[in-house]
């Protein structure tokens, strides 16, 4: 979420179970300003915290002048000195989908995952996995906004170049819209546009639709949308990543997203609905 | 030059009239949508007019055609927001005959407010308003319940709708209105002897578990719930070993509907208020904790066998508080104060061999087994106030994690004890004040992934006899000599038969 409208906006996610106490939110409004000044971003975000089993990683995210692409993000233990994250590659990617074991909290824990294939009647071929949890931790930070970061729609226009920006227009979505899972929209590279019929794409805005809907996702039944706060705030829960949860007040422009969790996907969701 | 000026004139006329011309679809006109245009653009001044002139060119004539609609008037709907805030608006009326002395006497409620401060010390909350709403509605709880004791035990969400679930104390002389049970039906009705008799089955289920008496072991409080602080509360019922066997080996989602029911294999008996109680005693039983020297066994009477574990606790008056790194450091500064749950669903074993003295006798299991199975080993769990130093690890994942809550004002922090086998589940600690809270899913922690359990083995049908044996059919040749065979046995039982009745003729 917005770092302006922190000091908000933690309420009304904290239905979720986890909020931040009193300190961590007043060191996070002065070095997130900082942050912003220091590595010249357009607006920086509080994205998250990572729980692991000595430290938590508290995580934020700067974006530029594109939302959807110009994305950075930071680490730290005490909200106050950041350190960045490398960019998620594809080699990292798969290094880390064989590791499933909670987080440490040591940025410089070496994770050593063997496999062990038999192939045919030759002798086994061993392959040893070795990964730093710095970089599980870019990798997970990036998956959960490549799979479940949610924004309404309407509150980004994609302008003719192909610059992602907010829409200053953005009202907010009516109490009826809210309470639909068509209107909210992944926030990463579309996917399933293409896939969708020429009469459906007529009745799309190519200026704010340009997203995948959370409606399409699969398994059906892995979003849980409820109205909280005395059913004033519309609030989406991920139920692939435990944690996630996304906040949107309708008729007003104020939403946002933020994770607190152990940065496991959940594998088991199928079993579980 | 005045017919110049008279012709552009007029051409600018004729050209006013072509844009003053209604289109025969909209019945709107050009000249018109364009001074509303302009209007629009003095009046708002956008930056960039230039990019955005098509918007406001949509939003004008948008704003056009809804002056045109219907002169139906739209009835006030009542949201759902409307609703709550008016079942809401009586968690905030105090009772009318709100004696003073009420006040000074012990409130079954803890103190709300410091609780809600510490919990956003430790990170764990719902939020200031809603921490305050909930703890109103458990002010209603106890009023309208009459209970000795009451706490919030934490909030468990689900797909639709969440549960807030608040732990009582059993008052004395209730009892449960148990539902009738079916019991099962091993004993297939016989066919007519003249027919063969279908083979029966063989199967014999296990003996069940006795449900633990209110306000013992697993069912040592009774807990209530409600979806949102101001509606009703709903007793949740007692939970039986059978289902907490049975919440061991499925993992499911919370759907918020306490009737749907709950499918899923093991076959889960009950409908999800019965699940939701089960994985709530499960949760207490895992990681209710309070600071060591909090609590002391309570004082046992009669005989000082050790057969039966401690089930009674008291709080300890000589309590001094523990410092906050210690706390912090040492897992052994802390202590569960509820009981273990066994293997076998209990807090307190059962031993189910003993047969009791007259065993209906089923028709058909003449091959009832008789011999009985060595006496079953009984189960210990760890005893009440165990540190959890002696807590196991899972899945390599040691199962506390504990911090302090500040570095910056280490003097007043609070330590912060989090469970891992139970995502969601925290403690606190400052002094003399500790409490434990769930908020989270519902779902233990599962290691690398679920795998359900697998479905037994089919059972076999029926004992083979003679009469369903295959055999080979007799050929030919054995057949003739059978043939044979019998009519030598004839031949020779006749002769016999005429030779005794000539006996008996010589005899007279």
């Amino acid at each position: 979420m917005d770092s302006n409208s922190l000091y908000y906006s933690l309420e009304l996610v904290a239905g979720s179970g986890s909020t931040l106490n009193v300190e961590q939110r007043t060191a996070l409004q002065t070095s997130l300003v900082i942050l912003k000044k220091n590595y010249k971003f357009h607006r920086v975000l509080f994205w998250g915290k990572i729980l692991g089993l000595k430290e938590d990683y508290f995580i934020a995210q700067g974006r530029g002048e594109d939302e959807l692409q110009d994305k950075k993000n930071l680490y730290s233990f005490n909200c106050m000195d950041w350190f960045l994250l490398p960019p998620a590659t594809e080699s990292m990617m798969e290094k880390v989908s064989k590791i499933k074991s909670r987080f440490i909290g040591d940025p410089s824990f070496v994770y050593e995952h063997i496999e062990i294939r038999r192939q045919g009647e030759r002798d086994d071929a061993t392959e040893e996995v070795v990964v730093n949890e710095e970089s599980r931790l870019a990798v997970t930070v990036h998956q959960i906004d490549d799979e479940v970061s949610v924004v309404p729609r309407g509150a980004f226009v994609k302008s003719p170049h192909g610059l992602v920006q907010m829409n200053r227009s953005f009202g907010g979505l009516s109490h009826s819209e809210a309470g639909k899972l068509d209107n909210f929209l992944h926030f990463s590279e579309a996917k399933n546009l293409k896939k969708k019929s020429i009469l459906e794409m007529g009745d799309l805005n190519p200026a704010i639709d340009f997203l995948d809907v959370l409606s399409d996702d699969i398994p059906k039944g892995s979003w849980s949308l409820q109205l909280e706060c005395a059913s004033k705030v519309c609030v989406l829960r991920s139920l692939l990543w435990l944690g996630l949860s996304f906040y949107h007040v309708p008729m007003t422009p104020q939403h946002g997203y933020m994770y607190i969790g152990d940065g496991i996907k959940n594998l088991d969701l199928p079993f579980m609905l | 030059m005045e017919s110049e000026d008279s012709r552009r004139l007029q051409s600018a006329a004729s050209f006013k009239a072509f844009l003053l011309k209604s289109s025969t679809e909209s019945h709107l006109n050009l000249y018109d949508h364009l001074t509303g245009m302009l209007l629009k653009v003095m009046d708002e001044h956008p930056p960039n007019v230039v990019d955005v002139i098509e918007d406001m060119s949509r939003d004008v004539k948008r704003a056009m055609l809804e002056e045109q609609q219907s002169s139906l008037r739209e009835l006030p709907e009542t949201s759902a927001a409307e609703l709550l805030a008016e079942q809401q608006r009586s968690l905030f009326s105090r009772p009318e005959d709100a004696d003073q002395e009420d006040e000074l006497m012990e409130t079954p409620l803890p103190n709300v407010s410091e609780l809600g401060f510490y919990l956003e010390q430790a990170g764990v909350g719902l939020g200031r308003e809603e921490t305050q709403r909930v703890f109103l509605a458990l002010k209603q709880l106890v009023e309208s319940q009459a209970l000795l004791r009451c706490r919030l035990w934490g909030k468990v969400l689900g797909t639709e709708s969440s549960y807030i679930v608040a732990e009582a104390e059993y008052r004395e002389g209730e009892e449960e209105e148990e539902p009738s049970l079916d019991e099962d039906e091993t004993e297939p009705e016989t066919e007519d002897t003249e027919t063969d008799p279908l083979p029966q089955s063989t199967y014999k289920p296990l003996p069940e578990v006795p449900k633990e008496a209110l306000g013992t072991g697993a069912n040592k409080y009774v807990y209530y719930v409600c979806k949102e602080p101001g509606l009703p509360w709903v007793k949740l019922p007692s939970v039986s070993p059978a289902q907490i066997t049975a919440a061991r080996q499925i993992r499911k989602f919370f759907t918020g509907r306490l009737d749907n029911p709950v499918a899923s294999y093991p076959p889960f008996p009950g409908n999800e208020a019965n699940y939701l109680r089960a994985q709530i005693a499960r949760i207490s039983a895992g990681t209710q904790v309070s600071p060591q020297g909090f609590f002391q066994a309570g004082e046992e009477e009669g005989d000082e066998e050790d057969t039966s574990p401690r089930d009674s606790y008291e709080a300890n008056p000589d309590f001094e508080g523990l410092p906050v790194t210690d706390m912090a450091e040492s897992l052994s500064s802390w202590v569960h104060h509820v009981q273990h749950i066994l293997q076998q669903g209990r807090c307190t074993w059962v031993n189910l061999a003993v047969k009791p003295g007259e065993d209906p006798n089923e028709e058909g299991e003449a091959e009832e087994k008789e011999e009985e199975p060595d006496e079953p080993e009984p189960e210990v769990g760890p005893p009440l106030l165990t540190p959890l130093s002696q807590d196991a690890e899972m899945f390599g994942t040691p199962p506390w994690t504990s911090k302090v809550s500040s570095t910056l004002t280490s003097q007043h922090a609070v330590a912060v004890l989090r469970s891992n086998l139970w995502p969601g589940s925290c403690a606190y600690a400052c002094g003399k004040k500790f409490e434990n809270i769930y908020v989270g899913w519902g779902l233990k922690y599962a290691g690398e992934g679920y795998s359900p359990l697998v479905p037994p083995l089919p059972q076999k049908e029926y004992p083979s006899g003679p009469e369903i044996t295959e055999a080979l059919d007799p050929s030919l040749e054995e057949e003739q000599v059978l043939k044979e065979a019998l009519e030598e046995q004839q031949a020779a039982q006749e002769e016999l038969q005429d030779s005794g009745d000539e006996a008996e003729e010589d005899d007279d």
